[in-house]
Order: structure tokens, then C-alpha cells, then sequence
């Protein structure tokens, strides 16, 4: 394994839905050596180009710690696969500050059928990433999306300012917790704007769950997000709501794609998501040499047009820059 | 005073068939044994039958099979169930072993008033430490109370149910939340018979029913203190919180096996001390001394226990009671102030964290939040750690380890242990399918579907289950029903949230060991730590978990219970670079293998496997010619060296 995979049957295997294949895949976009990295961007663009650029659903899950975002993957998953899609879950998790370690532990209260090959699970180390995501999360949807129907995204658990999942999904979903005041920070934080569906988990505590969906309701409604952002009251544990849940994820899609924008909005995201990359491996410094912000989401959304993927378009620009 | 009347002697046994546990038991009792104490084997702890998938392998292995009233007329043949003492290992399927007692008793002749002996029916403990659940939380405290409320009217001198503090020790826990979470279950128990709408007198009856089963490890005079303070608490909260006012209904009643989690593999004949001393623990205070008592085995860490060895640790007992002269004395700690002090700080720690708890929801919701097993795992780690850095002296481990050649462990310890003859599984499977043939299928039938309405109503399931007993229904029919109408549970494995454990600095020689790694292969060496089959105990899954991650690996860590296609299943969509299989059952050999075979299957076969448990040397050898790449065992007590190997392992599989 000192020599990346041979691309033509990975890619083969990828949108076929291999399971090995698709594994192998997601390591190659983990891949921190030069010559991996380079076939993974390879990669990344012939499995664009194979893919339909209206395919599938791909959702983020987001919240705080502990919210119950990996019960409630669990359940969708399970829903999703029963209506008849293969459902992919992409769960990223913290690493340790300290030894760049990390416990993955979601799948333990998975209980899915090993047997069933539209169903694919992979976790992975945010690699002290702030924002909710890892740095091959990117592009590792882009792999699942060739591969599998609907994608599910879990973050870990974000604080208020960290919504990257938003460059990654078509439908953002801002799970929160009764009684912890989640919705106060939020709010301070100004991200309402950002979810397209709201959950307050855990409807079986009863009543301090359905004071979080009014609180909620409020707070939308001085934001004026209030006739566009729905808010559903779940629990993942006794399946409350979880079929209106399904509605509301297949509404919000279906509303993107009659609006004709769930394709301009992916291009539009996958720009954010290259700035992103751009910030995080180069920091402010390669912003300011590639003439400001402004200049710089210019020249990816110049490069993404010409077909080049996020991570491989921010290598352009660094080079440009006469780094990297 | 008169001389104290000598705890009941017992020594945990079953394995094989119900045939050959009834032969040993007999010879156990002609040994001087004076009471049975029932270990049953995996599926009928777990609810299933011996010819299901999850049972392969450990069908009779680390306990007798019971599969139905046929089996259960067979252990106890010629045993008489109206004097005699049973004590029953059973927890998730307690309603159902006591069912098959009873209807076994009845065929006897022997009516359910003169059954005497205990079944554990405590569910908590399970989702903490043991592993034998099968239910979520809610609907295995109904079945809990079940047979408590049954017992009590029916069944008067049994005990139907003994609150374990014991198996928290084994999972890590300090002395103070040994005996706090005791009694948080205690109190959880009896809060939902509470609720069932029984009245005082009826709850008092149940309060002096029940009963403790504890721990004693190697600190035995913090041990002593710590049951000293288990009674003063206990009597407390039945006069205070259940109103119990007869002061010997609130008397502390509890059974001992001694710690085994601190018992080595390194110069095992050491162990025979460690026994005798953690024995004191519960003997030395007369007013709490133990009730019954069991002693594991000088081979402890090697495997199972033959007859001789559980003979020695039975004579271990026999010595103190009769030729020693502790009997003869009223309670000897009684007055000191030394005892007491200690035992008021324990008292007060744990109270306080029994107040935590109640506090925060309650222990049901502590254990589903993962909160409990969370604090038991890092106390295990700090236990680890202590032992690890030699601050922890443990003699023959990590001082005083020069040793001779042992004689009792001649051509490297294979004939040291008992061996289960895996034709046993195959008999067993055999008997259970003409069991099935020769009943009344329609009767069974019926009876499950009784067993199955009495589920879903508010009635007490006992009277269906005796039913269904009766009826040649079988463990795994009578599980299964429950499982439909409840659903199955995962416990949280309280690895998730854990701060660093206590070892290891910045920049220790092994965290550059797997940064370098992490270079050369491209990304963070992966983990993905699985514990196949039946098996639960998960200590040491859970600490290597903790410590690879410290180390810098990115672990995924199942929790127990897999089956080899899961394991295989995570191994290749989670990109591992290494599986770690953990298993302690016995069951590696098959359990090895399937999982080597569901790897190749889906394409994951260059994915390197290492296990780790009790694995006898001569079995490592076959598991190491199978294809597996590291084997380690409980004398591999430096996990830092373990995880070096790790990384040489995926070094090799990436060269
Ligand atoms: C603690 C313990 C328990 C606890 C478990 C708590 C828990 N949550 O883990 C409790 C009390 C619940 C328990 C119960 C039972 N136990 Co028990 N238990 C033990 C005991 C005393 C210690 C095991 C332990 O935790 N050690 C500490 C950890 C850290 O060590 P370790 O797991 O060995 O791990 C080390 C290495 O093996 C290796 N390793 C282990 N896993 C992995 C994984 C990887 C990836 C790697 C790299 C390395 C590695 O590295 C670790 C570091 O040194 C052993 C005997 C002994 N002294 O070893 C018996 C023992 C394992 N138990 C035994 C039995 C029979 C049972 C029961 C089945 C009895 C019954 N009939 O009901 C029950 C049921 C359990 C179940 N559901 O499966 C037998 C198994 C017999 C056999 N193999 O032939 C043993 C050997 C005792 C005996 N001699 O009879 N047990
Ligand atoms: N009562 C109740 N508890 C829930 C529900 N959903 C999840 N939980 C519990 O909440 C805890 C956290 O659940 P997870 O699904 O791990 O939460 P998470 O948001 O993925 O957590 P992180 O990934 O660690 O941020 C667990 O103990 C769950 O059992 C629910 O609907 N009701
Ligand atoms: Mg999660």
C-alpha cells in the first residue's frame, strides 16, 4: 500500500457501490501523502463526473454534544434504507487536542444489518478540525454521493459559531436540546439562518421538550425565519416524529430541486467549502497573497466551473501564490 | 457468646451438559459444600437456545446449559430441591430459571414454600458491568420486580434478588461506588415494587428480602470498613426512605465471591494468598459477616477451574471456619476508632454519590446517559495506571517477579485448566431438537402466546412463565418472546466521553512511535476494537480503547456483543488498519476464526487481526498459525508495550 490505488477500477467499484471499494476510496481522500493526495483529487473528479449533479440527498445533522444526533442517524438510516434508498452515514467525531488520538464510538449503538450492502458506515476524526467536520469530509461526500442515495452527515458535537456542514449538505439540520439552553446560544450566536429544519430531541422528556419548541418558534419568528424554517418536536428513542422527519427531509429536497436551486446550490456551497479548506490549510495568509476574500472566492468559483474539486482548486491557488 | 454458626460454603460451578454439572455437583456436596451456587453458561443468560447462531461456541463453555424443564430436571437430579440452598447466577432471564426451578421443584414433589436459595435478578449491574442484559432498562425492571413480587408471596424463603456490588469491583469501581451504586439499584428496585402499588407491610417484607452479593479485594481492612458501612446505609434507608421498622428486616444480608479481577497470571499460585486475606475482608466483623461465601481459583486468569482447584479454595474456606478460632468471638472491630473513622469516610463518600445520582435523574437514567459506567471505566484506567507505573505493588507482576519454574504449571500450564469438551455443544444440540420433537408443540405454542399477552398487560409474567415451563417451552422461545414485544438494548460503553487516562505525558516515546507511523502510512493509525459473541466482559476492550487513543490512534470501538459479519462489516467500511478482537469466554478458537472467514469474505483480509484475552498458550499458538498477528493475555499488563506492537503490526502489513 506505498503506491495509491489504481483509479479506473476504484472508480468502477465506487459507483457501483463496493463496499471495499468505497472504503478504499475514503482512505484515499484521508490520505495525507503528496502522491495519494494528488490521485484523490483525480478521483474526486471523475466520480463528479459520473454523478448525476442533481443525485441524491445529502443531509448534515448537527447540534451539541450529546444531543442524541448518532440515535437519530441510527433511526434515519433505518427509515431511509425502508423506503427503498441506500443510505450512507459519514459520522465525524473529535480528536484528542492533545495526542491528535481518537474514540470513534459511535457505531456501538448502531445495530444495522451487516448483510445489507446499501447500508455504509464510516466514521472519522475531526483531526482537531474546528467547525464540526474534518478536513476529508468534502470529499469524502463526494465519494458516498457517487456510491449511495442519501448521505448522512453527523458533526460533532459544535458549539454555536461552527456550521461547515452547511458547505457539504443540500439539508441542514440543527438538532437541539431541551432544558440545556441550546436555543438562547444559538440565537446569540445568529446562526438561526443557517439550518433548514430545526429538531428538539428528546420530545419524551415531555414538557421541557415542548417548552424548547416554542422558545424555538419565538426566536425564529423575531428573526423573521419563522414561515420558512420548520420545527419538529422527535425522540430517537421512542420514534416520535420520526415520519414527519422523513417528510420534512424529502419536502426540503423536493423544494430545492422544483426551485431549480438544488444544483446551483451545490456549486454555490462547494465554493464555501473550498474557502474553507483554503483558511484552514493556509490560514488568512494565502487570502491576503491571492488579493483579498473577495478576489480569492472569485478564482475558485473559477476553478469549480472549469471542473476542478475544492481541495485540488485551492492547491491551484496556493500554488499561484507561490506556496504549496 | 456462642460460637457463630459458619457461613454457607459454596463454590460457583456448572459447564458442559446438565449431566455433567449434576455429577459435579454431587461431588461438591459430598465434599462438604453446603449449598449450590449455579453458573450457567452464556446463551441462557443471554435468551438463547443452544442451536442459535449467537450461541456457537459457548454453549456449555463457562457454564451450564438450561434449555428447559428436561435440563433442569437433570442438574438437580437426585438433589433435593426442598432442603437444599441454590444460588443462581441469572439476571435477564431470572423469571425464566426460577419458572423452571419451580416446575422442577414440583415434579419433585417439593412445593415452592420450601425452596430455598437466591436468584441474582439484578438487570443494572448487567448494563454496567456484566453484559447479560437483553431488554432495554424499563421492561427488565418490570420483569425484576416480577419475580420479586412473585417470591415474596409464593416462594417466601427464597431471595429473589441480590443487588451485586461485586461485579462493579470487577469493572473498576473504588470502594465508595461499589457501595453507592449497590445501593442506587437497591433503591431502584425497590422503587418500582414500590410503585406497583404494594403496601407497607407487603414492602417491608420485600425490603428484608433483599439481599447483597459483594466484593472484598486485597485491601481488606478498607474492605471490612466498607461493609461496615454498607450496613449502617442499608439500615438507614429502610427506616428512613421505605419505613421498614422492624430493625431485623433491615439487617444487611449478603453473599461473597472475592475479588478476581486482582488475581494474576503471572506466578498464579500467589492467588492462593490473595484469596485467603480478601476472604478477612468479609469474615473478621461478625456483624457483617458474609452469609454465604464462594472463592474463585488459584488459576484464575488461566481458564477454567478444575474440581481440584475449586477443592482447594473450598478447603481455604473450610480452614478458617472450623480449625481457625474467629467463629468463637464476638464482632472484633467493634470499638475501634480506627474502623470506625474509616468507615464513616466511606460512608459519607458514598452516600454523597448515591445523592449525586438521585439527583440527576436517577440510577436508570445514569446508566442510560452512560454517566455510571463512564466514572467506573476511569476508575478502572486510574487502577490500571497505578499498576502499570509500579505504584500499585502487585507481587510477581510488576515487583518480585524472578520466579522458579513452577511445578504447577508443568509443559507450560495446558493441563492446568479445565477443558470443555466442545462434543458438548453438540449434544447439547441434539438433546434441545428432541426436547422440541417429543412435547406437545400445540401446548408450547399456546403457552408462549401466553407468555407473550401476559407481556404486554400489566399481569405478573411468573404465572405464564411457570406455564410455559411446564409446557416444554423452551430459554430461547420464552426470550424471544420477550424480545418481540420489548425490543432488544445496546448499553452506552462509557469509552466515548473519557478525559485522558492517567498515563502517558506529551510526548512519550509511544505517541512518537504512532505519529511516525501516521506519516509513513498517511493517516492515524485506525483501530477498530471488537468484542465477538456472547461474551461481556469488556474491561479490557474498553482500556485499550482509552489508551490507543491517548496514544494517538483512531479507534472505533463496537461495544460487546458483536458477530463476526458485523466486526468484519466495520473492519472494511471503516478503512481499519488493524482489528483487535477481545475475548475472554473460551470461545476464541471459533470465534477467531469466523471472524478471519467474514474478514476474507468481504474483501478485508489483508486487514491484520490481533486478539486478546484468556487465550491458553497452546491456544495462541493455533490462533498465531491461523493467521492471526499478535495474541495477548492478561500477563501483557504494560498496555504501552501492547500498542508499540500495534504500530509494528500495521508497519508490517503497509511495508
Ligand atoms: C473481571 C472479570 C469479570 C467481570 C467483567 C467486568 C467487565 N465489564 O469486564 C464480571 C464479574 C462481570 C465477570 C463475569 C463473568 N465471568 Co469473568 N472474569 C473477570 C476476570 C477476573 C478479570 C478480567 C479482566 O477484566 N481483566 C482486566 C483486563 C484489563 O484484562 P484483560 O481483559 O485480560 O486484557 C488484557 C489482555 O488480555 C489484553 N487484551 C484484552 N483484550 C484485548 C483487546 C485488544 C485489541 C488488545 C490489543 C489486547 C487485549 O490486554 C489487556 C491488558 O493487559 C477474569 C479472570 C482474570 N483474572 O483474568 C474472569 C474470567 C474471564 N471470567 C470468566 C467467566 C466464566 C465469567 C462468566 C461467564 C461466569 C458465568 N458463568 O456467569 C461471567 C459472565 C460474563 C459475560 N457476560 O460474559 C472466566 C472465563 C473462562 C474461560 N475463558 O475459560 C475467567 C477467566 C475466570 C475463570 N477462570 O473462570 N467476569
Ligand atoms: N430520552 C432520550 N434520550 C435520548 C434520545 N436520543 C438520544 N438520547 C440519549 O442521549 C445520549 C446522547 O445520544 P447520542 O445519540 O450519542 O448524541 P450525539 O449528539 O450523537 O452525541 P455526540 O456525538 O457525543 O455529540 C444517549 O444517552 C442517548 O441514549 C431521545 O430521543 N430521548
Ligand atoms: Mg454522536
Amino acid at each position: 500500500m506505498n503506491a495509491p490505488p489504481e483509479l479506473e477500477p476504484l472508480v468502477r467499484g465506487v459507483c457501483a457501490g463496493s463496499e471495499r471499494d468505497v472504503a478504499r476510496a475514503l482512505s484515499l481522500v484521508e490520505d495525507s501523502r503528496a502522491a495519494f493526495a494528488a490521485r484523490a483529487v483525480e478521483l474526486q473528479r471523475r466520480l463528479l463526473a459520473q454523478t448525476p449533479a442533481d443525485r441524491g440527498h445529502r443531509i448534515g445533522i448537527t447540534g451539541p454534544p450529546g444531543v442524541g444526533k448518532s440515535s437519530l442517524c441510527r433511526a434515519l438510516v433505518g427509515r431511509l434504507r425502508r423506503s427503498g434508498q441506500s443510505v450512507a452515514l459519514l459520522a465525524v467525531d473529535p480528536s484528542s487536542p492533545r495526542s491528535g488520538g481518537a474514540l470513534l464510538g459511535d457505531r456501538a449503538r448502531l445495530t444495522l444489518d451487516p448483510g445489507d450492502p446499501g447500508v455504509f458506515v464510516r466514521s472519522m476524526a475531526s483531526g482537531g478540525q474546528l467547525g464540526g467536520l474534518a478536513r476529508a469530509a468534502g470529499a469524502a461526500v463526494i465519494v458516498l454521493a457517487a456510491a449511495f442515495d442519501a448521505v448522512l452527515i453527523e458533526t460533532t458535537g459544535v458549539g454555536q459559531s461552527e456550521t461547515d456542514v452547511e458547505h457539504v449538505a443540500d439539508t441542514v439540520v440543527l438538532v437541539v436540546q431541551p432544558a440545556s439552553g441550546d436555543v438562547l446560544q444559538f440565537i446569540k450566536a445568529g446562526i438561526m439562518e443557517v439550518p433548514d429544519l430545526f429538531l428538539v430531541n428528546k420530545a419524551d422528556l415531555g414538557q421541557v421538550a415542548e417548552v424548547a419548541e416554542r422558545e424555538l418558534r419565538t426566536a425564529l419568528l423575531a428573526g423573521g425565519e419563522a414561515a420558512v424554517t420548520p420545527v419538529l418536536r422527535v425522540s430517537a428513542e421512542t420514534d416520535v416524529g420520526l415520519d414527519e422527519l422523513v417528510l420534512a427531509l424529502q419536502r426540503h429536497r423536493a423544494r430545492l430541486e422544483e426551485s431549480g436551486s438544488l444544483i446551483a446550490e451545490r456549486r454555490r456551497k462547494a465554493v464555501r467549502w473550498a474557502e474553507r479548506l483554503l483558511t484552514l490549510r493556509y490560514g488568512e495568509f494565502l487570502l491576503e497573497r491571492s488579493g483579498g476574500a473577495d478576489e480569492a472566492r472569485r478564482r475558485l468559483e473559477l476553478l469549480l466551473q472549469q471542473g476542478a474539486v475544492p481541495a485540488e482548486a485551492v492547491d491551484q491557488l496556493a500554488r499561484a501564490a507561490g506556496l504549496g | 457468646m456462642q460460637r457463630d454458626r459458619p457461613w454457607i460454603l459454596r463454590t460457583y460451578s456448572g459447564h458442559s451438559t446438565p449431566s455433567a454439572s449434576n455429577a459435579l455437583y454431587r461431588a461438591n456436596l459430598a465434599r462438604g459444600q453446603t449449598g449450590l451456587s449455579v453458573a450457567f453458561d452464556l446463551p441462557t443468560q443471554t435468551g438463547y437456545d443452544a442451536d442459535h447462531p449467537l450461541a456457537r461456541g459457548e454453549v456449555g463453555r463457562t457454564g451450564v446449559p438450561v434449555g428447559h424443564l428436561g435440563d433442569m430436571e437433570v442438574l438437580f437430579d437426585g438433589l433435593d430441591l426442598a432442603t437444599m440452598n441454590t444460588s443462581m447466577t441469572i439476571n435477564a432471564t431470572a423469571p425464566w430459571l426460577m419458572a423452571l426451578y419451580v416446575a422442577c421443584a414440583e415434579r419433585q414433589g417439593a412445593p415452592p414454600t420450601t425452596l430455598r436459595g437466591t436468584t441474582q435478578n439484578d438487570i443494572i449491574k448487567e448494563y454496567l458491568s456484566r453484559g447479560t442484559y437483553m431488554l432495554p432498562p424499563g421492561p427488565s425492571l418490570r420483569l425484576t420486580a416480577d419475580l420479586v413480587l412473585y417470591a415474596v408471596e409464593h416462594v417466601p424463603d427464597f431471595n429473589p434478588i441480590n443487588v451485586c456490588s461485586y461485579h462493579l469491583q470487577e469493572a473498576g469501581a473504588t470502594p465508595e461506588q461499589e457501595l453507592a451504586y449497590a445501593l442506587c439499584t437497591a433503591i431502584t428496585v425497590l422503587d418500582t415494587v414500590r410503585e406497583r402499588g404494594i403496601g407497607p407491610a407487603r414492602l417491608s417484607s420485600v425490603f428484608g428480602r433483599l439481599s447483597f452479593f459483594v466484593n472484598a479485594g486485597i485491601r481488606f481492612v478498607e474492605e471490612v470498613c466498607k461493609l461496615r458501612a454498607f450496613a449502617e446505609l442499608w439500615d438507614r434507608l429502610g427506616l428512613e426512605r421505605y419505613g421498614v421498622a422492624d430493625p431485623k428486616l433491615r439487617r444487611f444480608r449478603y453473599g461473597v465471591q472475592v475479588n478476581s479481577l486482582g488475581l494474576t497470571e503471572a506466578q498464579p499460585e500467589n492467588n492462593i494468598s490473595r484469596i485467603v486475606l480478601q476472604m478477612l475482608g468479609v469474615t473478621l466483623s461478625r456483624n457483617v459477616r458474609a452469609r454465604a461465601i464462594q472463592l474463585p481459583a488459584w488459576n484464575e486468569a488461566l481458564g477454567l477451574p478444575r474440581p481440584f482447584d475449586q477443592q482447594l479454595s473450598l478447603r481455604a474456606q473450610q480452614i478458617l471456619a472450623h480449625e481457625t478460632d474467629l467463629l468463637e468471638y464476638p464482632d472484633l472491630l467493634d470499638g475501634s476508632p480506627v474502623v470506625a473513622e474509616r468507615t464513616r469516610q466511606i460512608r459519607e463518600a458514598a452516600w454523597a454519590e448515591v445523592e449525586r445520582v438521585l439527583a440527576s435523574g436517577g440510577m436508570v437514567a445514569a446508566v442510560e446517559s452512560g454517566d455510571v459506567k463512564e466514572r467506573l471505566v476511569a476508575s478502572n484506567a486510574a487502577r490500571l495506571a497505578r499498576i502499570e507505573s509500579g505504584e500499585q505493588i502487585v507481587v510477581g507482576v510488576n515487583h518480585f517477579t524472578e520466579s522458579e519454574p513452577s511445578p504447577l504449571l508443568a509443559d507450560g500450564g495446558a493441563g492446568a485448566i479445565l477443558r470443555i469438551d466442545p462434543r458438548a455443544e453438540e449434544e447439547q444440540r441434539e438433546s434441545l431438537v428432541a426436547w422440541r420433537r417429543q412435547r406437545d408443540a400445540d401446548a408450547a405454542a399456546r403457552a408462549l402466546d401466553a407468555v407473550r399477552e401476559a407481556a404486554r398487560s400489566a399481569a405478573n409474567l411468573m404465572p405464564a412463565s411457570i406455564a410455559a415451563a411446564r409446557a416444554g417451552v423452551t430459554t430461547g422461545e420464552w426470550a424471544a418472546a420477550l424480545r418481540d414485544v420489548f425490543g432488544e438494548y445496546r448499553a452506552p460503553t462509557g469509552v466515548g466521553a473519557q478525559a485522558p487516562t492517567p498515563v502517558g505525558d506529551e510526548v512519550s516515546p509511544l505517541r512518537r512511535e504512532v505519529a511516525t507511523l501516521a506519516r509513513e502510512i498517511g493517516r492515524r493509525p485506525k483501530l477498530l476494537v471488537g468484542k465477538p459473541g456472547l461474551d461481556g466482559h469488556s474491561n479490557g476492550a474498553e482500556q485499550i480503547a482509552l489508551r490507543a487513543r491517548d496514544a494517538g490512534f483512531e479507534v472505533v470501538y463496537e461495544g460487546i456483543r458483536s458477530t463476526p459479519e458485523e466486526i468484519a462489516a466495520a473492519a472494511v467500511q471503516e478503512g481499519a488498519h488493524v482489528v483487535g478482537l477481545s475475548i475472554l469466554s473460551g470461545a476464541h478458537l471459533e470465534l477467531v476464526a469466523e471472524t478471519l472467514g467474514a474478514l476474507r469474505q468481504r474483501g478485508g483480509e489483508s486487514i491484520p487481526v490481533v486478539v486478546g484475552g484468556i487465550i491458553p498458550d497452546a491456544d495462541a499458538a493455533v490462533l498465531l498459525s491461523s493467521g492471526v498477528a499478535r495474541v495477548y493475555t492478561p500477563k501483557h499488563y504494560q498496555v504501552d508495550s501492547i500498542l508499540s506492537g500495534l504500530v509494528e503490526v500495521v508497519r508490517q502489513a503497509h511495508a
